[in-house]
């Protein structure tokens, strides 16, 4: 068990854009199992910190470690690029990401947005995949909506289903970013039941989010951002419970 | 067979323009209209989702020659296209002493040229404007899940900007068909080349063009009804759910 690789590892990330430096030298480390949930305020920088890991943001300086394969990158004019764009497709392959605004494709049922990229992408079997496809619509109660499109799906529908999108992949993290703030409050709770059992089933996490209940109940650390740097990190009870900055005192107060 | 040119030649004895053989004339300005637009059609497109793809090239030297292309071709009368290309090539130096001369010398192949790179033109703008619309979420999801960007083009971005041009290309195709009706100009006999035909022959106008318009009426019918079968088809997912 100790030769496994961790499945991500991140040090040291800065990113700026313009001028402002959002994102100042962040590290953090998922190991198996893990459920690490980044909270802080709006521009503190944690969704920016979450698309760096799959390079959707690229990282001005730090490193990425996925599944023990460090990310190459190379310096050109325009600042620093992954070397090699192969590398980066196999490694993106391994992170699936659930986003704030579902972004399934439009144009595909739910049940092809589920297999597209297993086909396609991992070179899975379209019978395999179906397969495989419906037991996870059924994992998030979606079966039944298997041969809809998106905008015939309400939100909540729309997300679980992107979850069954993200597990299809098998990855190695799943990154979450903000999955339920777009989301009409009675249609959260679907949404966290079934993150709550991924967490439970040992999937590797990594989740910004702003449901702090969800963030204690589950998380097996927490992040605290401010302005792009590491205010506090560590157990969700005593980040959550017992919070020794300020700052991170004041987040978590009750706000009338 | 025969009992039907019997009775179509009773119909015909009735008057003395649609006989068997001025219609033989709409017959062939039919064919020839249809191939016309068919082939130009068939080409403009083939030539227009490479052009759109590369139109919103970063590279100024792929993106600027583009833009002209379609800009010179949209920003002219295709009159005018038509009458370049059909009697300019004559200005070309040697032109004539070369095989390229056998086809060109024919009306046709002008016209198919004209045609072709004018719809082309306009197809390439449709799709650009469709492939720019791709929302940006839906590509961000195909970069998230390990997806090269030839896999992207081909899976996510292409068919979702097909489908959202679809209205507009059927626009297009429409008013490709009634564009053609200049080819006779260059003596063509398409539709409106038989029409001209009859009217001059008869001196009967109204009769000859009424017809001709019947018949680019007909034809507009079964692209609108293509289209429609087409779009209901493939944009399910823009419809809300029945159930």
């Amino acid at each position: 068990m100790a030769d496994t690789p961790i499945p991500l590892e991140v040090r040291n990330i800065t990113k700026r854009f313009g001028d402002t430096e959002v994102l100042k030298g962040l590290s953090l480390q998922a190991s198996k199992g893990d459920v690490i949930t980044l909270i802080g305020a709006s521009g503190s920088g944690k969704s920016t910190f979450l698309r760096c890991m799959n390079l959707l943001e690229q990282p001005d300086q730090g490193d990425l470690i996925v599944h023990g394969e460090t990310i190459r990158f190379k310096e050109t004019k325009k600042g620093r690029e992954p070397e090699d764009w192969k590398q980066v497709v196999n490694m993106r392959a391994k992170l699936s990401m659930v986003f704030q605004s579902f972004n399934l494709w439009a144009h595909m049922t739910l049940l092809e947005n589920v297999i597209e990229a297993p086909v396609h992408v991992l070179g899975k079997s379209k019978q395999e995949a179906t397969r495989h496809a419906h037991e996870l619509l059924q994992r998030v109660g979606l079966d039944d909506r298997a041969y809809y499109y998106p905008a015939q799906m309400s939100g909540g529908q729309q997300q679980r289903g992107a979850i069954a999108r993200a597990l299809a992949m098998d990855p190695e993290v799943m990154l979450f970013d903000e999955p339920t703030s777009a989301l009409d409050p009675e249609l959260v709770g679907d949404v966290l039941k079934v993150m709550r059992d991924l967490a439970e089933e040992g999937r590797t996490m990594i989740v910004v989010t702003h449901e702090m209940a969800f963030a204690r109940d589950v998380s097996t650390q927490v992040i605290y951002l401010h302005q792009g740097q590491v205010e506090e990190a560590g157990p969700p009870d005593q980040v959550l419970g017992n919070p020794s900055s300020e700052r991170l005192k004041q987040f978590l107060a009750p706000k009338h | 067979m025969e009992s039907l040119t019997t009775w179509l030649k009773n119909l015909l004895a009735d008057n003395s323009i649609f006989t068997l053989q001025t219609l033989s004339f709409y017959g062939e300005g039919l064919a020839n209209t249809v191939q016309l637009v068919f082939l130009s059609l068939i080409i403009g497109l083939l030539l227009a989702i490479p052009l759109a793809i590369a139109r919103g090239s970063k590279r100024a030297w792929i993106r600027l020659p583009i833009f002209f292309y379609c800009y010179v071709f949209r920003g002219t009368p295709l009159l005018v296209q038509l009458y370049l290309i059909y009697y300019g090539v004559v200005f070309v130096e040697g032109i004539q002493d070369t095989w390229l001369w056998v086809i060109l010398e024919e009306p046709f192949v002008p016209a198919l040229i004209a045609f072709t790179l004018n719809t082309g033109a306009y197809t390439t703008e449709i799709f650009r404007g469709a492939i720019k619309s791709t929302p940006r979420g839906e590509i961000e999801a195909a970069r998230a899940y390990g997806m090269s960007w030839s896999l992207m083009l081909r899976r996510i971005v292409l068919p979702s900007a097909f489908r959202r041009a679809l209205p507009a290309y059927g626009n297009e195709v429409i008013f490709m068909l009634h564009a053609s009706a200049i080819a006779s100009v260059v003596t063509i006999m398409d539709l409106t080349g038989a029409a001209r035909f009859v009217y001059a022959r008869f001196y009967a106008p109204f009769d000859a063009f009424l017809f001709v318009a019947a018949i680019y009426l007909c034809l507009t019918f079964g692209i609108i009804y293509l289209f429609r079968h087409l779009e209901k088809r493939l944009l399910a997912h823009l419809k809300p759910a029945s159930g």
